[in-house]
């Protein structure tokens, strides 16, 4: 990054620093209480302790033990346990919703057998199915891919679904006058072709894993960044609260941004 | 090689819905191996429907086309078409749009590209290869379209409107290149084209169709024998005099048509 584009991303925003700055403000002059909102400089002091907290057995080779000692951390134990939940989640709905969708539009027969099951779970509050994945799979990890797993399926159907039926019929002649068989017209023209569709669909679902995540994590869970939130929240420590409320929003942001980025890739062909 | 057979072919678009339209009605008409026909007509009165019909994508409703003897079932390679919108596909380069057929058709890798930068340096394009569809005008998407289907070389060439977005210019450049892929290769050609200037140059018959439902009203030779250039056919009486002859049938047919709701 050179120094000019890192100034107009800072620049970009702005705004957030301010947001951050009055918040601090608002604590140092005590316009809140303490016990009501933390000052962010508390809150990063003790993102900063749950970042330096992770307890080993030392070896005494002082790189060695950081890096363990990082990866054993408050922060990072939590996060990529809600990481590995949401990417097997999200991971699995894509693998299914797009294979599904996609059949859906191409095979009457699975149209018909699964367009009124997509349509009677649609509107389901999702986080509605949380008490029930936890009676059925616990407390652990299953419990928790399911829910995602399950609320993020549906949109990504509908997506692949419409982006597949929509596809422009004269794509599907052009190929097929061009010698491409029946059976390679999904993979060849059907696809592609709804790609756009099919990425903008599982970008929602990533923000939907997101809600659906840190909710069953708050609900019931013995790790993750939402079971970091409830149990901190409980014991009245809410500068830590805080902190996991602050590091969830920053996976957040990235996670879209990324995915963003690999889109605008992917995409590259659509007219600006 | 190929000769089109269509008899008492008739295109009801939507029978069984509210509101059917009958497109084509008892049309019959036979393209010689390697004679080059052009069909005008008004707007919507199933120069496109006539043509996909051809070309396999749609059931007739009645009545039969042959091609090369068989009757057409499928789309295939033998008849390749030119869309009236092109139909390139958006995710794939003007290279990959061109070598697509060629793919298809197993050929190597290194001889389909050749063969793709042939035609794309044919329909002057040379530069553009690594563009995407979205980034070219809609005179450069034509001649992406027209290069990529004479790039897999059908027999039979199914052209709807291809030079109907280019200028004046390109028009004329095209128009050579296709009439001397025409006598080199040897093709039945299928033309449609709302340019009766264009279809009297190029064609050796010109169908004249009825204002909708499409029935043939008739057609009219055009073959211009004895002249030595191209410009003096087109500087000719004879070519004035048949252009005229069709023009002002096709104009009584767009009148019929009424108000020009397309
Ligand atoms: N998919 C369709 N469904 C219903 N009716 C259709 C469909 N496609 C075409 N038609 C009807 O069939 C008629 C013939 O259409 P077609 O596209 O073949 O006309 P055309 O001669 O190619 O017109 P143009 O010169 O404007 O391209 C039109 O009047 C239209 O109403
Ligand atoms: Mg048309």
């Amino acid at each position: 990054m050179t120094v000019r584009s890192t100034i107009v991303v800072l620049w970009r925003y702005a705004p957030i620093f301010i947001l951050l700055a009055a918040w601090q403000m608002a604590s140092e002059l005590k316009f809140v209480p303490d016990s009501l909102l933390p000052s962010f400089f508390d809150v990063v002091h003790r993102w900063l302790e749950f970042l330096a907290d992770g307890e080993i057995a030392k070896s005494g080779t002082f790189l060695w033990d950081a890096v363990r000692s990082f990866f054993a951390s408050t922060v990072v134990t939590n996060t990529a346990a809600s990481m590995w939940r949401g990417m097997v989640g999200l991971g699995l709905s894509i693998i299914l919703g797009v294979t599904l969708g996609i059949a859906m539009a191409w095979f009457q027969k699975l149209r018909d057998f699964f367009e009124p099951i997509v349509m009677i779970s649609y509107p389901i509050p999702k986080p509605a199915l949380i008490p029930i994945f936890i009676i059925w799979l616990g407390l652990g990890h299953i419990s928790k891919i399911a829910v995602i797993f399950a609320g993020c399926l549906i949109p990504i159907v509908i997506s692949a679904f419409n982006g597949a039926r929509g596809v422009d019929r004269y794509l599907i002649w052009s190929a097929r006058n061009m010698g491409t068989r029946e059976g390679k017209l999904l993979w060849r023209v059907v696809v592609p072709a709804s790609l756009p569709d099919i990425l903008s669909g599982i970008r929602m679902a990533l923000a939907i894993s997101f809600i659906l995540l840190v909710s069953s994590e708050m609900l019931a869970a013995k790790s993750g960044l939402g079971f970091l939130i409830f149990f901190l929240g409980e014991s009245g420590e809410y500068a830590g609260m805080f902190a996991a409320v602050l590091t969830i929003t920053l996976l957040g942001f990235f996670a879209d941004r990324a995915y963003l980025t690999i889109m605008r890739r992917i995409l590259i062909w659509r007219e600006e | 090689m190929a000769d089109i057979v269509a008899r008492n072919v008739r295109k009801i678009y939507n029978p069984d819905k509210r509101y059917p339209v009958l497109a084509i009605d008892e049309v019959s008409l036979e393209v010689r191996e390697n004679e080059f026909v052009a069909i005008v007509g008004p707007s919507g009165c199933g120069k496109s429907t006539l043509l996909y019909m051809v070309a396999g994508f749609l059931d007739l409703t009645a009545g039969e086309i042959k091609v090369n003897g068989k009757p057409v079932e499928a789309p295939g390679p033998d008849r390749g078409i030119v869309f009236q919108h092109f139909a390139l596909f958006p995710w794939k380069t003007v290279l990959r749009n061109v070598t697509y057929g060629l793919e298809e058709q197993k050929i190597p890798k290194a001889e389909r590209e050749k063969i793709a930068r042939k035609h794309i340096d044919m329909v002057k394009l040379t530069g553009f290869e690594h563009h995407y569809p979205s980034q070219l005008s809609g005179g450069m998407k034509q001649r992406v379209a027209i290069a990529r289907t004479l790039a897999f070389d059908p027999e039979v060439l199914l052209m709807d409107e291809p030079f109907g977005a280019l200028d004046a210019q390109t028009r004329g450049v095209m128009q050579e290149e296709l009439l001397s892929i025409w006598s080199k290769r040897k093709k039945t050609v299928l033309f449609v084209t709302h340019d009766v200037r264009e279809a009297v140059y190029l064609a050796d018959r010109v169908v004249i169709m009825t204002a909708r439902p499409g029935r043939i009203k008739e057609i009219v030779d055009t073959k211009f024998a004895g002249y030595k250039s191209t410009e003096e056919v087109l500087e000719s009486a004879a070519f004035a005099q048949k252009t005229h002859q069709i023009w002002k049938s096709v104009r009584e047919e767009v009148d019929k048509a009424g108000p020009l709701d397309g």
